[in-house]
């Protein structure tokens, strides 16, 4: 039996993909900067309670580039239309990585539209301490190798991307970080009005970071922290940008505890 | 005292009654551009800042001005990549490149860096926010004006002095590896002067950074006021000011007779002049002055070199006719010609009638780089040399004994700042205001 | 034929092999290896030599530019073209080219080439390059809209160029409300422009599209034929017949008064790596620097045209494998090259006797109207200037016979696209690959 499937929607003349899967209330999964990479582990364990609903981004490859998207909060835009327009609001949503900038833009553009909001290794806003990773300068295999603390022990990471490179595989990552550059090239990976917009979002929201992170670094946790007004912060000791692969039970229980009904 | 050169190299054919009916210089469509004549005269301009050398200038100094031809040094480091290679002593002045219109500080610090090492050293680099009209040429945002120029000149420095690769994430620019590989010649970097028209916050800031401030042409008292400014503030940084933080420049030109100067000098009045430069909706675009700035233009009723005086801001806003009498106009420019020579802001004459004129104006702004400004308008090569010959033979070496006997080291002999001032000490004059009282200025 | 000659203005001979080869790469190197005497003295070296080529009868220079690295000390490469314009009196200046996207106001560009033209009386020829991948990075430049950027500043120059203004300009990328230089080219409509490139495709069918010559950047010579070719296509596309004019060619030849000299002075020239080493792949291919096709193209071929063999692929594995670094290997895998090297014809050492037949070959197989010399490598300046006069006294005037035995005519004799061909005609190719069949 599948346990996701794929379905298109319509959002303002654009065909977006989605991924859904799973049962119960709905959750948003916006995925990050190198692409949704499949059904894991901690996609089977959050489906045994909710419906996991994962747009593709415009222009990584599955869903098709959206010329005038310019910048994450454009992105933001048209994915708080979406959710308007399939009635889904107001829904929980985690975000990874730029995928969590993207939660951060929906929700200081529109709280309401969120009931809750988890935000993993989050990008979005420029850290006072440290800098987020110039990933955008590294070849994949070397990003790649950056998201996680331990790639040799880390068999879901081996799982997506050991072995030999297939070319489908590296026009699937050009095209992710292409569109990548397209958002996030400058400002970098950041929006400056982006803490400030937040500043009045009253929103449940938790932050999971890896404390062995090594592409946002901590000062992009304290950022959101002192933005948005009771955010949380669960750290997952060991993992690093990926805690929901490097250590997806802890992960998976500090989630559902916060999205627990 | 260091004596320099200095030209706007104009292009000396567009009939003025072209710049009349535009209301200014600026925005003249490029149809009167002539390539064949607009060659000549860039040679030609070359060339002469050579013959400045030759003469014994200490310094050539060059600008820039978009869209207009009262300037034809559009991007100056064009032609200060030329004289690094084709002179040999002289400094290389420039005052300034508009930081804020060029949207790429690095590029600019790997340019003057080039320059500066071709020349083996003899970069003076300086900074503008470039007029107003610059801004439109260049679509560089008015109301970001000031945070571009510092953001640029932060960042410039850092290129030139802190080894790379290094990041660099600022409000209005990024550069994630800075690492330029052809750095200055000289160490840590290159002198910079600024020129100004009297923006106290420039003159401010010069102070902090104990860069030079270089008046352009500006009225004697506002200048003697805001040096004192600069010098006010040098204290409150605990140093003395003197000549060495301060520079000059004046439009002079000179002939073998009287009658032949007062002609050939109206060529600084021509089209307008200075204050034809750009129209007052160019001159101040939206967000371009700091608020104090505009408080001050409110209630000024006279104009500045480059600034804009109420009056022609009313003009501005005026709708105006557009007729062929133009004679009313030309003679205003002329009364005003007059005026400016007996305020001393513009100085014409024989090297005789000149010479009184400018010891007077060393003696009052104690500068320690003179800087003369050769005419504008359609005046020939063979009357502009003739000018710069006259002073360089004639007037240079009176000016440089007077300049030992009044004590006025350049910024070059004597780093600017280096005399030290402990708090509470009040310190010493830069202008002599007694002098420039018994002028009586109208 | 046009006959040019071509230097990056390297810092190399001040440069440790072992920080290039250490670094896998010029571009990164810190900065602080740069010394500025030494780097004042150097730029100077190189003008006096380009001011010196005039004499010796060449017909232009070319310059290019890189930023952040010592493999080319020209950043801003209109620095020198200003010199040379006012310090020589026939030369062509060639820029190729000037890194379009990455340069922020493309109207101050064409101020600045407006300036060099007039002050040269004529004789600049612009060029225009996306920039390699790392100036993209060195001017933080969004290499996704590199292409963007590029038509677009393209469009706007041409058109600063050539308009009447004031005009007003909102593009995608770039904003102008007044454009109206007062500096303007002498050349009219607009200085010659010719395109340089290193076989990308979208290029060279580009440069046909609007007829700009095409220069192929020490290509090799199989791909640079199949790539004519595609040109030559394209062209017809666009109704006309392709010639030499449409063309032009650069390689790396070492002349000297002996052969072991000349070889010497070839193997320098793999100084580093060379342009394998120019900047490591994470560098050359930002994102979306590359159109999808290229994608394509990379990750099924070789990535880079000078590195036969090695693909994108392994070298990134060899990127962080983290292995020991052994410099001695490195350096005799570069140099165990050299022999394949001069039997590719990618380079040619010799004297000139050896050298002019063996260019007449290259010159019979790609028939370009427009050929440099390129003369690179941590070489002593005695040696450059005796290479410069023996190539300027005895291999140019032997071109220039083969240029008109062959009908090598330049885009100054012959404006390109200026042969009219009707639809449905099958162009004549312009390389001839059976010349390349008897190499």
């Amino acid at each position: 039996m599948a346990l996701w499937n794929e379905e298109t929607v319509r959002v303002g003349g654009v065909d977006v993909t989605a991924i859904k899967g799973g049962s119960g209330e709905p959750v948003l999964v916006l995925h990050d900067e190198l692409g949704y990479p499949g059904w894991m582990t901690w996609n089977q364990r959050l489906a045994e309670q909710r419906t996991l609903f994962v747009p593709l981004q415009p222009g990584f490859g599955r869903t098709p580039r959206v010329e005038w998207l310019r910048n994450y909060r454009d992105l933001a835009g048209l994915y708080v239309r979406m959710l308007h327009e399939l009635r889904l609001e107001p829904i929980d949503v985690i975000g990874f990585s730029a995928g969590a900038f993207v939660a951060a833009e929906m929700a200081a553009s529109d709280p309401h539209i969120f009931k809750r909001m988890v935000l993993v290794g989050p990008m979005g806003i420029k850290p006072e301490e440290g800098e987020i990773l110039d990933f955008l300068s590294l070849t994949v295999r070397s990003h790649l190798r950056a998201t996680v603390a331990d790639p040799e022990n880390t068999p879901e990471f081996g799982a997506i991307y050991g072995g030999e490179m297939t070319p489908a595989q590296f026009e699937a990552f050009e095209d992710a970080r292409t569109e990548t550059a397209r958002l996030g090239w400058e400002p970098f990976m950041h929006n400056p009005s982006l803490p400030h917009l937040l500043n009045g979002v009253r929103l449940p929201t938790l932050i999971v970071w890896g404390d062995r992170d090594g592409v946002v670094p901590r000062g992009c946790v304290d950022g959101y922290r002192a933005a948005i007004e009771g955010a949380r912060v669960a750290e997952i000791k060991g993992a690093g940008h990926r805690p929901e692969i490097e250590d997806s039970a802890a992960f998976a229980r500090v989630v559902k505890d916060f999205l627990k009904p | 005292m260091l004596i320099g050169y200095f030209t706007e190299r104009p292009y000396r054919w567009v009939p003025e009654n072209e710049v009349f009916r535009n209301r200014a210089f600026y925005g003249v469509s490029n149809r009167f551009f002539d390539p064949e004549k607009g060659a000549e005269d860039y040679n030609y301009f070359l060339d002469e800042n050579c013959y400045a050398e030759e003469l014994g200038f200490d310094a050539v100094a060059l600008n820039e001005h978009h869209g207009t031809p009262f300037c034809m040094g559009s991007v100056m480091n064009v032609e200060a990549a030329i004289l690094a290679r084709i002179t040999k002593k002289v400094r290389i002045v420039l005052v300034g490149n508009p930081l804020p219109v060029i949207k790429h500080p690095l590029r600019m610090a790997e340019e003057l860096a080039e320059i500066d090492l071709i020349s083996r050293g003899r970069l003076v680099a300086g900074w503008v926010r470039g007029a107003g009209s610059e801004q439109f040429f260049n679509h560089a945002n008015p109301a970001f004006n000031r945070e571009l120029f510092n953001e640029a000149h932060d960042f410039i420095i850092q290129a030139w002095t802190r080894p790379g690769p290094w990041r660099y994430e600022g409000k209005h620019f990024s550069y994630l590896q800075v690492n330029p590989w052809a750095l200055p010649y000289q160490k840590p970097y290159p002198p910079m002067w600024i020129p100004g028209v009297l923006s106290p916050e420039t003159v401010k800031w010069c102070a902090e950074h104990r860069y030079p401030y270089l008046g352009l042409g500006t009225a004697l008292g506002p200048t003697c006021d805001l040096w004192d400014y600069y010098a006010d503030e040098a204290r409150k940084l605990g140093y003395q000011a003197g000549p060495e933080n301060f520079g000059y420049l004046i439009p002079v030109f000179l002939a073998e007779t009287e009658d032949r100067a007062q002609e050939l000098g109206k060529g600084f009045i021509y089209g307008g002049g200075q204050s034809a430069f750009s129209r007052p909706e160019h001159t101040l675009p939206p967000g371009y002055n700091s608020k104090d700035a505009i408080r001050r233009l409110a209630k000024q009723p006279g104009g500045s070199w480059l600034g804009v005086s109420a009056d022609k801001l009313r003009q501005g806003s005026e709708v105006r006719k557009d007729n062929d009498d133009y004679d009313g106009i030309r003679q205003k420019l002329l009364a005003s010609y007059h005026n400016a020579q007996k305020n001393l802001t513009i100085i014409v004459g024989t090297p005789k009638s000149a010479l009184p004129k400018i010891k007077t104006l060393l003696e009052i702004l104690r500068p320690g780089v003179f800087v003369v400004f050769n005419v504008q308008g359609p005046v020939s090569n063979q009357d502009r040399m003739t000018s710069m010959r006259l002073f360089a033979q004639e007037l240079m070496p009176a000016l440089r004994e007077y300049g030992k006997e009044l004590g006025l080291p350049d910024s070059l002999g004597k780093t600017p700042g280096s005399v030290k001032l402990n708090s509470g000490v009040s310190r010493t004059p830069v202008v002599d205001r007694s002098a420039l009282s018994s002028l009586h200025l109208v | 034929m046009h006959i040019m000659w071509f230097t990056e203005r390297a810092y190399s001979i001040h440069l440790p092999e072992e920080e290039v080869l250490r670094n896998r790469s010029f571009f990164g190197l810190p900065n602080k290896l740069f010394d500025p005497a030494k780097g004042a003295a150097l730029l100077n070296q190189y003008l006096d030599e380009k001011i010196y080529s005039e004499e010796l009868g060449f017909d232009g220079v070319m310059l290019n530019e890189h930023h952040g690295t010592p493999f080319c000390l020209g950043a801003v490469m209109d620095v020198e073209a200003a010199i040379l314009a006012k310090t020589t009196k026939r030369l062509k200046i060639v820029l190729l080219g000037n890194p379009t996207p990455t340069v922020a106001n493309p109207l101050r560009l064409a101020e600045e080439l407006a300036m060099i033209d007039l002050i040269s009386g004529g004789r600049l020829v612009p060029g225009w390059v996306r920039g390699a991948g790392s100036e993209q990075l060195a001017n933080n430049s969004n290499p996704a809209y590199n292409r963007e950027y590029f038509d677009e500043a393209h469009d706007l120059i041409m058109k600063a160029w050539t308009q009447p203004g004031p005009f007003r300009w909102e593009g995608k990328h770039f904003h102008f409300r007044f454009v109206n230089p007062w500096v303007l080219p002498l050349q009219k409509p607009h200085p010659p422009i010719w395109i340089p490139g290193l076989v990308s495709p979208e290029t060279v069918v580009w440069s046909a599209k609007h007829r700009y010559p095409y220069v192929a950047l020490a290509t090799f010579l199989q791909p640079t034929v199949e790539l004519w070719n595609m040109y030559t296509e394209a062209a017809a596309r666009e109704g006309y017949q392709a010639g030499p004019e449409n063309f032009g060619y650069m390689q790396p030849i070492f002349v000297a008064e002996n052969q072991a000299r000349a070889e010497e002075m070839g193997k320098r020239f793999l100084f580093g790596g060379g342009f394998s080493n120019f900047a490591r792949p994470e560098w050359m291919f930002p994102p979306g620097y590359n159109s999808k096709e290229a994608t394509r193209r990379l990750a099924h071929q070789f990535a880079n045209p000078n590195q036969p063999g090695k693909s994108i692929m392994a070298a990134e594995t060899e990127a962080d494998s983290g292995a020991s670094f052994d410099f001695e290997a490195a350096r005799r895998a570069i140099y165990a090259d050299y022999p394949q090297w001069q039997k590719n014809y990618q380079m040619i050492a010799g004297t000139p006797k050896n050298v002019i037949p063996k260019l007449r070959k290259v010159l019979e197989v790609l028939r370009p109207g427009v050929f440099s010399f390129w003369l690179d490598g941590p070489i002593p300046a005695a040696d450059r200037l005796s290479c410069l006069r023996l190539l300027g006294q005895e291999v140019v005037p032997a071109l220039r016979e083969f240029g008109k035995e062959l009908e090598l005519v330049d885009p100054f004799e012959r404006k390109p696209g200026s042969r009219p061909l009707a639809s449905g005609v099958k162009p004549v190719a312009v390389a001839q690959p059976e010349a390349l069949a008897s190499l």
